[in-house]
């Protein structure tokens, strides 16, 4: 299998995680789920370090955002499919 | 699948397996600290566990501080111990605690003798236990009287999807070979907290779990905090990798027990596990040290630790395997790391195979390999504290 850019953990995330360096806006990437080995193609709107997290669809304020199929925040702006989301537009629900 | 069975061990008077043989010289207090490490500096192949408590403590806070002194002399991978303390009232309790497991232990108290005079008595001791412990022998023993901790750090978005599924796959496949294992960190399961209770294997230890996350939420961070806190949890670390939220650090912590494995019961901090071998929950503090230092404590002889971002946490007693799946952590800090398992990202290595690999390298250093944090010195001794002293 070709290496993947992006990984998701399951099929209902609205994220992906980047997992290599210095990966540039304008990349496509391979886009592999990792509960199946389904895969698909995405491009990255904007710079996003490996690690961090791109929205896999276009997503607005108070949308609940989906990683692991579970509840992980709240976004507190639009976020549009390829674009970085992070602790600038993400927010908890505890505490 | 390679079948792996045995290792090479020291096995101690009450049964249990330790992986290495220290003569641990412990200080009962703060103010015994010199003396201790004056012992060890006088005689090689000792080591002292200063420490930062252990005067006017009380109630439940004291009661940790014993266990932990106790359980830290106890633990399998000290041969013998010589507790000092600037009294003799206290310094026996411990030392009859450790007493129990029937290693050699004797205490020492500073008071009506000085530093100096007590420093040359505990070290003619202390190479009395030198002697005697590296007679010891490794004898063979099988996998599952291991007892192996786990505790991740500096976690990031790489650590949910390679390093900490990795020490899953190795519960899933050690605990029904009849190992005892830990997880621990109560604050950072906020969010996951319905999924950990549905891990437990009894309803009763689902209950206590629940009882033991809400106590946490309510009588130490409610109690304590001055705004939300995402300023600390996550960490700074934590965010640099790519870490947003409580919750989706805690989804990625839950999976270091695997897809499989239930806990059988829910530890205080330094409890020793006392229903049999399986997985348990330790309530602790999320900070490594402490953490680390608690499950040492209560017996564990290995510890497993996931990384993401690079934390470099060792311990003086219980060695420390460093594993991540981050490339450019392996690239920046590799000397820190012993198991590389950036190969899940790439979809070059199988979470199988990942698992396959820590077990060869928690054999390996059961065996007696050196681990990174061994190697460079890491010893970090740090007592969890509950409240204020009187």
């Amino acid at each position: 299998m070709a290496i993947p850019q992006l990984l998701v953990h399951d099929k209902r995330d609205n994220v992906g995680v980047v997992v290599v360096e210095d990966l540039k806006a304008g990349s496509k990437m391979l886009c592999v789920v990792t509960e199946d080995n389904s895969d698909f193609s995405l491009v990255m709107k904007q710079d996003v370090p490996i690690g961090h997290k791109v929205a896999l669809s276009d997503l607005g304020p108070g949308d609940t955002i989906i990683k692991y199929g579970e509840d992980i925040g709240r976004l507190i702006a639009p976020v549009a499919q390829g674009e970085h989301v992070h602790v600038h537009n993400l927010r908890t629900k505890r505490w | 699948m390679p079948v792996y069975d045995k290792f090479m061990g020291y096995r101690r008077e009450n049964g249990r397996v330790g992986v290495r043989n220290y003569v641990a010289i412990l200080p009962l207090d703060d103010i015994s600290n010199a003396a201790c490490e004056a012992v060890a500096h006088n005689i090689k192949g000792t080591i002292a566990l200063p420490h930062a408590y252990g005067r006017l403590q009380f109630g439940e806070d004291l009661d940790l501080h014993f266990r932990t002194m106790i359980g830290t002399g106890s633990n399998p991978n000290v041969a013998a111990c010589v507790v000092i303390g600037i009294e003799p009232v206290w310094t026996q309790k411990v030392v009859d605690g450790i007493a129990k497991t029937g290693k050699p232990v004797v205490g020492f108290s500073i008071e009506k003798h000085g530093d100096i005079a007590t420093i040359a008595t505990a070290s003619r001791k202390a190479k009395e236990f030198v002697h005697w412990a590296t007679e010891q022998m490794r004898v063979e023993c099988d996998i599952s009287e291991l007892w192996i901790s786990t505790k991740c750090g500096e976690s990031d978005t790489t650590s949910g999807i390679g390093s900490n599924p990795t020490v899953g796959n190795m519960y899933d496949k050690l605990i029904p070979r009849g190992i005892y294992g830990v997880f621990g960190e109560t604050s950072e399961l906020t969010g996951a907290e319905h999924l950990c209770k549905m891990r437990a294997a009894t309803p009763a230890a689902s209950e206590k779990f629940m009882r033991t996350f809400q106590a946490y939420q309510d009588e130490v961070i409610e109690a304590h905090k001055t705004t939300d806190l995402s300023d600390s949890q996550p960490t700074k670390g934590n965010i640099e990798g790519g870490l947003s939220t409580i919750e989706e650090k805690a989804f990625g912590n839950l999976e270091k027990i695997g897809k499989r494995v239930s806990f059988i019961d829910v530890l205080g901090p330094a409890e020793e596990p006392g229903k049999g071998p399986g997985m348990y929950f330790m309530d602790s503090s999320s900070a490594a040290a402490e953490c680390v230092t608690l499950m040492a404590a209560a017996g564990f002889v290995v510890h497993t630790f996931p990384t993401g971002q690079g934390n470099i946490i060792g311990n003086p007693i219980l060695p420390v395997i460093k594993l991540t799946a981050n490339p450019r952590t392996m690239r920046t800090m590799s000397e820190h790391i012993d198991l590389d398992v950036s190969g899940i990202l790439r979809r070059e290595l199988t979470m199988d195979e990942a698992g396959d690999k820590l077990i060869d390298m928690v054999l390996r250093t059961a065996n007696g390999r050196h681990t990174a944090a061994e190697a460079l010195g890491h010893v970090e001794f740090v007592m969890t504290k509950l409240y204020r002293s009187a």
